[in-house]
Formats: structure tokens, sequence, C-alpha cells
């Protein structure tokens, strides 16, 4: 990043620090002329998006640890105060608790954006890791920041979650007593909680760095999926992305604070709003609606896997939920090479933008499953447990079947040529009107 | 580079470098893993926690068919008072039939004390039927909420996804209304 050539700038402050720290021709070279793709569509706003809720969660976060008391006795009564006494409080609550929320939103459509448009593909394959890599690290962000304000549902949360880890056979036991720094969710596992979530955030923005740096080696995918060949495939960063990304954001800002304005609970629960109790669990816990998908595989995991009529169990069903619930994240990191069909964007592959339709439905399904009480009915007669099994059965088929048999049978449309083709094409076909003047 | 200083090589291509540099590597892991022990165990449960380790309580006051709940290291400890038909219940199961083979005499010290940590072994969750208008499960005993396990009069697992019966507590009868847990 160095060394190199060195634009010139007519400002002779910035060309005097630019001669001893080139960090003006880095930025021009990374966000100024920094060739893209000339046909992106809307789905290319989200990654901007997401680096932006990253920057909301941090400046919101750190404001909110000046009136926060991490401790089992006093947390619950601070967020109370934020959120009566302290000037602006619960505002900055209200957008750190829903930025949450939207941060997540962004970075699954950001996501599944990858997903159709094969961005996950050689040679982005690095680039994707680190992307799921992010996703993981939020999830244990969000999930120790909602334990925070210690109310019923967050406490219980911790709970829940943290005993996932004594499914493992041996250290299971003696591994979450480590986690909470005694015998149950307490005081040591608020404390420790709150610096990990202080933390984390810091470590996501690091991998953040590491994944744009990846991204400005290869160069960004587009929804063609073919590579650009030349100066007429690509713009310059600024001012056309710049441009586009500032809208996509504006309207993805406006729907964030009319959220975080006018239905502030809209995401939350009410026993969000209950201190905790270690000594009573609510009649319903539900974790984040991210997590709900995760929370219904990590349900279906009913039975024992072993010797079918005999004793023999290999896999008891609470390790095996672990297993799926953490598989299911762990098939995002191998997708890469799960498909290895050289056809990137779903445009040109009907059958696999077929499957990958299902899977987000699929995936939708999971989320009201896992919403729902173990127990619940379907049309009050068949158990919604067996539909949590067909989905989740569906999520990993996908992953594990569907993608190696598509990459070996799958025969694609034809591809154009260049890109700058393909976008001329199209205006010819449609004469749009500044082509008609 | 050449082999002929001190690089001499073995007849299997080996030379006392790599000697060198697989035991420096040892080594070095090796302190690594000293050095990072005292931090990770620091995230154990301090002496303070560990010190909470007994709590004593006065079962006089409870009434057969009755049950409270006591704190013990952070835990509801449940300690039901059964009545004749309950423990009945408890001892007339096949053993044979359960997930976690136990039987009601191995669970007790004296029959009609059940005392038990009340976590389901499933997640952690509190589970229901300490107070007489809670639900109870389908075999009398406590039903969990979160996943939805069943456990009977002895607190043995019967339904759900929960893999142990509830776990007993050490405890002693110090004398006849006396009981020390832990
Ligand atoms: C990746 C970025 C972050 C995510 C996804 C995240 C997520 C969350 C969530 C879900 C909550 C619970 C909100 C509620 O229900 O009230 C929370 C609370 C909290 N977070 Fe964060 N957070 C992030 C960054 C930060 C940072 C950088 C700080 C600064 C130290 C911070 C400080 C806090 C504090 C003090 C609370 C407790 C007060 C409250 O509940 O509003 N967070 N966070
Ligand atoms: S925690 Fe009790 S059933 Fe899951």
């Amino acid at each position: 990043m160095a060394s190199g050539e060195r634009a010139s700038f007519k400002n002779p402050v910035v060309n005097w620090i630019d001669e001893r720290l080139p960090v003006f021709t880095l930025m021009n070279k990374e966000y100024g002329v920094f060739p893209t793709p000339r046909n992106f569509n809307y789905f290319w706003n989200f990654g901007a998006i997401a680096m932006v809720m990253l920057v909301l969660m941090l400046v919101t976060g750190i404001v909110l640890a000046m009136h926060y008391t991490p401790h089992a006795d006093h947390a619950f009564g601070s967020v109370e105060r934020i959120m009566r006494d302290v000037n602006w409080g619960w505002m900055i609550r209200y957008l750190h608790m829903n930025g949450a929320s939207f941060f997540f939103i962004a970075v699954y459509i950001h996501i599944f954006r990858g997903m159709y448009y094969g961005s996950y593909k050689k040679p982005r394959e690095l680039l994707w890791i680190f992307g799921v890599l992010i996703f993981l690290l939020m999830m244990a962000t969000a999930f120790m920041g909602y334990t925070l304000p210690w109310s019923q549902m967050g406490g219980w949360a911790a709970t829940v979650i943290t005993n996932l880890f004594s499914a493992i056979p041996l250290i299971g036991g003696p591994l979450v007593e480590l986690l909470w720094g005694g015998f149950s969710v307490d005081n040591p596992t608020l404390n420790r909680f709150f610096a990990l979530h202080y933390l984390l955030p810091f470590v996501i923005f690091a991998v953040v760095f590491l994944h744009v740096w990846a991204l400005h080696i290869t160069g960004s995918n587009n929804p063609l999926g073919i590579e650009p060949k030349g100066k007429q495939d690509t713009l310059p960063f600024h001012p056309y992305y710049t441009a586009k990304d500032t809208f996509g954001l504006s309207i993805f800002l406006i729907l964030y604070l009319l959220v975080s304005f006018y239905a502030p609970n809209m995401f939350a629960h009410p026993d969000h709003f209950v201190e905790f109790n270690p000594m009573q669990t609510p009649p319903h816990i539900v974790p984040e609606w991210y997590f709900l998908p995760f929370y219904a595989i990590l349900r279906a995991i009913t039975f024992d896997i072993g010797i079918p009529f005999t004793e023999i169990v290999f896999i008891p069903a609470k390790l095996g939920g672990v297993i799926a619930m953490f598989g299911a994240v762990a098939m995002l990191f191998i997708m890469p090479w799960l498909d290895t069909h050289p056809v990137k964007s779903a445009r040109f592959r009907p059958q696999y933008k077929l499957f990958l339709l299902l899977l987000v439905v699929d995936f939708l399904i999971l989320g009201y499953v896992g919403m729902e009480p173990a127990d619940a009915m379907l049309f009050g007669s068949i158990k919604l447990l067996y539909l949590g099994q067909l989905c989740t059965a569906y999520y990993f088929a996908y992953f594990i079947v569907i993608l190696p048999w598509l990459s070996r049978t799958e025969k694609a449309l034809p591809l154009p040529s260049s890109i700058s083709e393909a976008v001329l094409n199209k205006h010819k076909a449609k004469p749009s009107p500044e082509a008609a003047a | 580079m050449s082999a002929q200083t001190t690089n001499s090589k073995t007849e299997d291509g080996e030379t006392r470098r790599d000697f060198l540099y697989l035991t420096a590597g040892a080594f070095g892991a090796v302190g690594a893993g000293c050095f990072a022990w005292p931090f990770i165990d620091s995230l154990n449960p301090a002496a303070d926690t560990l010190a909470l380790a007994t709590v004593e309580v006065n079962i006089a006051p409870i009434e057969p068919g009755q049950a409270i709940t006591v704190v013990w290291q952070g835990k509801p400890v449940f300690i039901r008072h059964r009545t004749a038909e309950e423990i009945e219940e408890a001892r007339s199961v096949d053993v044979a039939t359960l997930r976690d083979k136990q039987t009601d005499e191995d669970r007790v010290e004296k029959p009609e004390w059940l005392v038990m940590v009340g976590i389901c072994t499933h997640l952690g969750c509190v589970p229901l039927g300490q107070k007489t208008t809670q639900p109870k499960g389908d075999f009398g005993g406590w039903f969990c909420p979160c996943h939805g396990s069943h456990y009977d009069t002895a607190g043995r697992i019967r339904k759900g996804p929960a893999p142990k019966n509830l776990k007993v507590p050490p405890y002693k009868f110090t004398n006849d209304t006396t009981l020390l847990i832990g």
C-alpha cells in the first residue's frame, strides 16, 4: 500500500501530507478512481449500508457505556435511568437497540446478494470467508449485548445459549462454568459479557478492513457475474457509486429512523423490560428475530443418533441440535467449494435460482418455527416441529446435495461477451428517453 | 546455500537445524500455553463464588404436598415434601423404560423429601411445578416450558428433549428439621 504511483493534489497542505504519508493517494485510488463494474443494481448498496450501521453502533454504544453499570444489582436500573433521566438517553438506546436489527437486515440482504450473484466463487473465496466471519462475530456481539440490560429475556437467552456448550462430551460442564465464572448466569457473567461486547465491535471493524482490502484486490462482482474486461466495462467509484450508495443509504436510514422513533419496540418482547430473575423462567422465551432460523434448527433435532433398535447412541439429541446449529453457519464457510459451477450469476442458472429462492423461503419458515413455542401446532393438527425438521433437512440438502449436484449437471444460459455489450444491448432493446434524444 | 558447513545432512535429509527448529517451536508452544493458563483460569469461579457453597434450610414448616425453592450457588434448589401417593407413583415405574435409568431410592435420602437442583438438564431453564397453580407435566412432577421436558415425581426425565434426570445436589439432614445443602 505504501509504495507505487502517487496522485498529485492541488491543495498544498494535502500534497505536503501526502508526500509524507500517502493517505490521500490511497483514498483516491480505493474510493475515488477505483474502477467499478458499471452495471451494479441496488443490491450493491448493502455493503456500504452495513458499514455505516457498524459505525452507528460504535457511536451509540460508546455513549451508552458511559451511563451503563455492568453489575447484576444495577444494570437493569442503569438502563432504566438511561431511558428516563439521561439527556437523550431514550433516543440513544433506541437507536442502538434497533440499530442491531437494521444492521442484521442489511447484512442478511448483503449475504443473499452474494449467494444470488455467485460472489463467493473464485477469486473471491477469502473475501467471502471474511464476510461469514463478520456475521459470526456480529451474532456473538449482539447476543452479549442483549444480556446487558439484565432483563428476563436477556438473562434467560444467556442461560440457554451458554448451556448449549454443556452438550460437548467430557469438557462441556467445566466449560460452561468457565464461561459463567460461577454456577449460573450471574454477576461475573454480566461483567465479562460487557467487556467482550465492548471489544468485539472493534474486532469486527478490523475484519471489515480485511474484507474490504480483499475486495479491492479482486474487484467487485456484478449482476452479470462476468469480470470486467477493460475501461468500457467500469466506472470510477466516485461520483457514480458514491452517489448511488448515498441514495440507497438514505432510504435505508429513513426506514431505520421511522422504526426507532415511531415503533421502537417493534422487534422487542415484553419480557425484555422485566428485570432478570434467575429463579423463574418466563413461560415462553424466544431469541432476537435474527437468530430465529438458527434456533429452529437447534430445536429440530429432537432424536438421538445411534444404531436403531439398540441402546447405542453416538450423538444424543441435545448435542445433535448444537452441531446442526453451528453446522448451519459452517455451510456458508465452505460454500465456495460446494458450488463449483463456473457460471456465477443466478441470472444464467435457472435451476440454481429456483433452489436458492426456495432456500430463502425455507429460511423464513424456519424463522417462523423458531418464534413459536416448542409444542406448537400447525392448523391445530400437525406438529410445527415436523415443519421445522423438514426445513432443516432442506437447508442442509441445499448445501450438501443440491449445490454439488447442480455444479455437475446444470447447463447455464449463454453469457454475454462483456458487461458493456450487455448494458448497451439492454438499451437498444428498450430505448430509454436519453437514448432517443 | 551449500550444505558443507555445520548443516550436515543425515541420510534421510534431516539437518541439525531442523531439530533446533522443532525443539524451539515445542518450547515456544509450551511457554505460550503456560502464559495463557492464568488468564483463562481467572475466568473460572472465583474464591468468593466458591465460598457460597453451602446453605442451611429449615424444613419444619413444609407440609406434605408442598414444595419450596431455595437458592444454592445462585441456582434454584427444589425441596418437595412428597405425599405417599407421589412416592408410590415414583417407585412403581419400571426403571428399564427410563431414559436416564435411576430408581427412586437412588435419588432420595428419606423418601418423603425430594431435593433437586431446579434446572432443566436440557438448556438450563427452571421447570414449572413448584407452586400448586403451575403445570406439573404429564407425570405429575415438573414441566419445563422452554422446550417441553416432562419430569416425574422423582424428578426423572420422562418426555421431551432433556437428556438427564434433574440433578440431586449433595445434601444431608443435620437433624430432623434441618437440611444442609452443599
Ligand atoms: C457490532 C456492533 C454492535 C451490536 C450488534 C450491538 C448490539 C447490542 C444489542 C442487541 C444490545 C441490547 C439492546 C437492548 O435490548 O437494550 C446492546 C446493548 C448495549 N451495547 Fe451494543 N452492540 C454493538 C456495539 C456496541 C459498542 C461498540 C458498544 C460500546 C461499548 C456497545 C455498548 C452497549 C451497551 C452499554 C449496551 C447496554 C445498554 C442497552 O441495553 O441499551 N455496543 N448492544
Ligand atoms: S431447557 Fe428445559 S426443555 Fe429445554
